[in-house]
């Protein structure tokens, strides 16, 4: 009960802050984003496994609404279907490969994947610009021509409504018979087997997903950044995915999504009063909550709720 | 009845006029962001770039500012890529209420950074990139160059090699891989194929920008024996290339045309051989012949070598360059606004047709927000005076002579040239003095 | 595509292996006894590096012998293998063994995060390029082209002696023996009486030194800047799971072909130089997942 005034709270505070603030448009729809990939590797962990190259579906998108954009001047809806799509077609045929393997040989070749991606873009600068990247230029929306501010704000209200919802479809799946055959994988998948469901198709059905979520949110920051590089899709970037989904807590939805919006911040406060050490800070933070708190931030919240209300630790 | 229509009719139209009149008020304050590199192999080149500007806006400060209004910079790494930059650009901007952005020094943060500065509205000075296809592609209102583009630089370097080196055969290029390394690759060998179209290219290499590793590179091209070897990279990135090269002797048997490395010399020392073509992008010096002995230039020198330890290097000059049209821009604005405040399109109106003046030759300003900037070049020389090498047999090459047209396309323009502009009387030499 | 060009890119081919060996073998050696990738071992690198380049500036202000500059890159590694690699496994890396292993995963890449902003707090973002030892040992011409006798031989001769040194160790000391036991079995290995603690501790440190090894001995040819910790690790991955995760003689055959291959890549088609080490990892796992030279392992239900 706890996480949904945690979700109502978050939703209003994304909602009402960047009106009153401005500036805070921009860094909001970047950190909601990085929620709804972070929700994508969310997907990836229910099943036991974690990918350290998923920023590669983040980025692919990117570029792909970069490409469109400059070549075929569509609508900014459209090209986050376009970059969507891509990323789920990328998604769909390295899955078709990638779903044998569990464990260290699943982590290990989406590295692979996402390195090759990565040094591809960089070096052939003449088709993708290099380590420059793309400019994205900011098309009509939906119809809509807007200025600056004008399309951060639809740009926020749409990231938030596709992040409610996506995190609703996320829940409503994990509890779906797909969603607890994708749980099985981990703990039992032999048994999986037994019962006549096809782990393989089962867990490529998970990818798919994860690299959906991954696209969409790497379609909207490319857009409402107006750039794409190559160190989005790093493997570093992929790291930090993962480090946000057990900072944030791996059982809800809402963990990526308030763990995105932490990270975010404190990297960009950190630049301006902890002479930058945003990485010292976090990766301390992220240890002494395993340790202390292994369901995460939003564990952290929900406890502290419910003892404030005096019920019994469940 | 009507004495009180009167008064109130008086009344309001007095208040009218009063706010009309009264234009933007003056600030308290004038916020600057400055990008630089503070992190990584490019930190050699960006932090005397802040060193300068800490020196000069103070010097500025205390001689009242801009009519009165301090100066406050904000400095940005450039270090951080590209997306992290925007994010903090714009923070800058609009958290912090910059009204004037100095962005950027690499030429693939000003390409990110000019429609964004377009879209925000906010004055921005590329103090230091020279990609020439920023301005050239789209007519800018709010985004300034103070110094030189590519075009300018490249050639004003094909000039001089073919006069120091006129019967080369082979050239290999050593270049970074960004918009910069390929833009400037592109320019000079475009104008190479006119002036002396039989020179052969051996190879264009293209490490990646930070690339701290050039062994292999550094090989092939020992293997392939080019006459000449022309790098346009810069920082770190050259230091590293030519200490290498250097180690594996490459240097010994092929003449090297760097045309950044005015701000390796000091930094590299005995690292760097003498017969090594030298440029700094512009007539940026701490010997340069015309201005060395100038009082405002020896006070900077010393005030500089006070703060780091080292000679001002053409980032600092480059600087100094912007800075200058930053004031000469408002004060001009002012003057024409009567003594008001301005707006930033009354700052930029006044920046376009703007002189002004760094520690070099005066800059004209252009109707296409693009700078006019002289450029100077040197050929490495030992002098017991100094621990690094100097420059000897220097030149000058004017801007106008080796600049496309308002309007023009550089690469249709080079295709143009003539070896007429080898023989022209504006190309000024001098020798290397105490 | 002639002789003497093969020649060329096999010089210098083997003498970037050599670094590339060194550091993959200490990550390699990590995870055969402990079974935890440490991302952090890019960060060991960086420091092993910085602190080799350090002790060589100090050598040159204080004007100290020479011939001191190429011990003191081996001193640099040993003191970061044990000060760092020793406090991160005693502190940290003993308690999560038993943990998820997506969770020590993170928490390794935890630790690298935040050396990585220690490592900038004391060293800056500055480039240090300290290259005396280089110099000192002067160049040799092969084929034409002009070597640094410390590429040529330093580097390969180093690069030799951990192989050798680490399959001697591993044979023929006791302590060896014990690691290949806990590697092995760890339950099995501590029944007969085997300190695993002790036993993962030392793997830990010496693991730790030969990555901080590979740093310190690529800092005289190289520029140090932060984040070259996250090129090395990844690219080091590539090397050890090409081989199979654990096997110490199948990295060094790995390291020479990407070594190898790299250096062709520059001659030939020098726009695939940097894709060349994960292609050949892509294609490599795709075909055998667990590597070149790794036995499949049944996957325990």
């Amino acid at each position: 009960m706890r996480t949904r005034g945690l979700t109502v709270l978050l939703v209003a505070a994304g909602a009402t802050l960047p009106i009153f603030i401005p500036w805070l448009k921009t860094p909001v729809i970047l950190a909601i984003n990085n929620g709804l990939a972070v929700l994508g590797v969310l997907v990836l962990i229910r099943a036991g496994q974690v990918s350290f190259g998923h920023a590669m579906y983040v980025c692919a998108s990117g570029y792909a609404v970069a490409y469109a954009g400059r070549f075929f001047h569509l609508d900014g809806v459209v090209l986050i279907l376009a970059g969507t799509l891509a990323s789920i077609v990328l998604g769909a045929l390295i899955g078709l490969f990638i779903v044998r393997y569990r464990a260290i040989f699943f982590g290990m070749l989406n590295v692979a994947f996402s390195m090759v991606l990565y040094s591809i873009l960089v070096k052939f600068s003449t088709y993708t610009g290099g380590s420059d990247g793309m400019r994205v230029d900011r098309p009509p929306f939906a119809g809509f021509t807007f200025e600056r501010s004008g399309f951060e704000t639809t740009l926020l209200y749409v990231s938030i409504c596709i992040a409610v919802l996506a995190a609703l479809i996320v829940q409503r799946y994990f509890a779906s018979a797909s969603g607890q055959a994708l749980a099985a994988i981990k703990t039992n998948e032999t048994r999986l087997e037994y019962l006549g469901i096809s782990a393989r198709r089962v867990f490529w059905g998970g990818y798919v997903a994860s690299a959906a979520l991954c696209g969409l949110g790497g379609s909207i920051a490319a857009l409402a950044q107006g750039l794409v590089t190559p160190e989005t899709g790093y493997w570093v970037r992929s790291g930090e995915l993962v480090f946000i989904a057990i900072l944030g807590g791996s059982s809800q939805a809402i963990g990526a999504f308030l763990g995105a919006v932490v990270f975010e911040f404190v990297r960009l406060y950190a630049a301006a009063y902890v002479t930058g050490a945003w990485q010292l800070v976090l990766g301390t933070a992220l240890i002494v909550i395993i340790f202390a708190a292994p369901s995460g931030l939003v564990g952290l919240v929900t406890r502290f709720g419910r003892g404030r209300a005096g019920g019994h630790a469940s | 009845m009507k004495r009180k229509v009167f008064v109130i009719v008086a009344v309001v139209l007095c208040s009218l006029m009063a706010t009309l009149g009264y234009g933007q008020q003056k600030p308290s304050e004038l916020k600057v962001g400055i990008t630089t590199f503070v992190s990584g192999p490019a930190s050699v080149f960006g932090l005397p770039g802040k060193a300068a500007a800490e020196i000069l806006i103070d010097d500025m400060n205390r001689q009242g500012g801009i009519n009165g209004v301090k100066i406050i910079p904000i400095f940005i790494d450039e270090g951080v890529g590209g997306d992290k930059l925007l994010s903090e650009y714009r923070r800058v901007v609009q958290e912090q209420g910059a009204k004037v952005m100095l962005a950027s020094i690499s030429s693939g943060s000003c390409n990110i950074v000019a429609p964004v500065a377009e879209d925000l509205k906010v004055l921005n000075i590329m103090w230091d990139c020279s990609t020439e296809k920023i301005l050239e592609s789209h007519r800018y209102k709010y985004v300034f160059r103070s110094g030189a583009n590519a075009t300018t630089e490249m050639i004003a370097t094909l000039i001089y090699v073919l006069k120091m080196k006129p019967d080369f055969k082979t050239i290999a290029v050593v270049n970074m891989d960004y918009a910069w390394g390929r833009d400037s690759w592109e320019l000079f060998n475009a104008g190479l194929k006119v002036l002396k179209p039989d020179v052969k290219v051996l190879a264009e290499l293209f490490p990646k920008f930070g690339a701290t590793d050039f062994s292999t590179e550094i090989s092939r091209l020992q293997a392939l024996k080019p006459d000449v070897i022309l790098s346009t990279s810069w920082g770190g990135d050259l230091d590293t290339f030519i200490r290498q090269a250097s180690q594996r002797g490459l240097m010994r048997n092929t003449l090297f045309v760097l045309p950044l490395a005015e701000s390796s010399l000091e930094r590299l020392g005995a690292a760097l051989p003498e017969g090594v073509i030298i440029g700094g992008i512009g007539d940026h010096y701490f010997l340069h012949p015309e201005t060395k002995n100038d009082p405002a230039h020896k006070a900077f020198i010393q005030k500089f070598r006070a703060k780091t330890g080292s000679y001002p290097i053409y980032p600092s000059y480059h600087m100094a360059q912007a800075l200058a049209a930053l004031k000469g821009a408002y004060e001009q604005a002012i003057k024409n606004n009567n003594g008001k405040w301005p707006t930033t399109e009354q700052v930029a109106d006044a920046m376009r047709s703007l002189t002004y003046k760094g520690f070099g030759r005066t800059l004209h300003m252009r109707q296409d927000d693009q700078g006019l900037e002289a450029q100077l070049f040197g050929i490495t020389k030992s002098v017991p005076e100094y621990p690094f090498k100097v420059l000897d047999q220097m030149m000058i090459v004017p801007a106008e002579l080796v600049t496309p047209p308002v309007g023009e396309q550089s690469l249709d323009w080079v295709k143009k040239i003539t070896p007429a502009m080898l023989n022209s009387n504006q190309l000024k030499t001098y020798q290397y003095t105490k | 595509m002639n002789l003497n060009l093969c020649l060329t890119a096999i010089c210098d081919g083997v003498s970037s292996a050599a670094l590339l060996y060194l550091t993959a073998l200490g990550l390699t050696l990590i995870f055969g006894v402990m079974r935890i990738l440490n991302v952090a071992h890019g960060s060991l690198y960086a420091f092993g590096g910085y602190l080799a380049a350090t002790f060589g500036i100090v050598i040159a202000q204080r004007g100290l012998p020479p011939a001191l500059a190429l011990p003191a890159l081996v001193v640099a590694a040993i003191i970061v293998g044990v000060l760092v690699g020793g406090t991160l496994e005693v502190t940290l890396l003993r308690r999560i063994l038993d943990k998820d292993p997506i969770l020590q995963l993170i928490i390794t890449f935890a630790v690298f995060m935040i050396l990585e902003d220690v490592q900038r707090l004391i060293w800056g973002s500055q480039p240090y390029f300290v290259s005396d030892v280089v110099n000192q040992l002067g160049m040799t011409t092969v084929l034409g082209i002009t070597y640094t006798n410390y590429q040529l031989f330093v580097l390969p001769v180093m690069a030799l002696v951990a192989f050798l040194g680490i399959q001697y160790f591993l044979k023929r000391t006791r302590l060896g023996r014990e690691i290949t036991a806990v590697t092995h079995h760890r339950e099995v290995a501590t029944a007969l009486g085997v300190n695993a603690k002790h036993v993962s501790l030392l793997t830990f440190i010496i693991g730790a030194s030969l990555g901080a090894l590979g740093g310190a001995l690529a800092s005289p040819t190289t520029s140090l800047v932060p984040g070259i910790g996250a090129d090395v690790l990844v690219l080091s991955f590539a090397v050890i799971a090409t081989a199979g995760l654990g096997q110490l003689a199948g990295s060094a055959v790995t390291a020479l072909v990407i070594g190898i291959a790299r250096a062709f890549a520059v001659y030939l088609m020098p726009e695939i130089e940097v894709l060349v080490p994960y292609l050949i990892m892509v294609l490599v796992l795709l075909v055998r997942p667990q590597g070149l030279f790794a036995a499949a392992e049944v996957r325990r239900v």
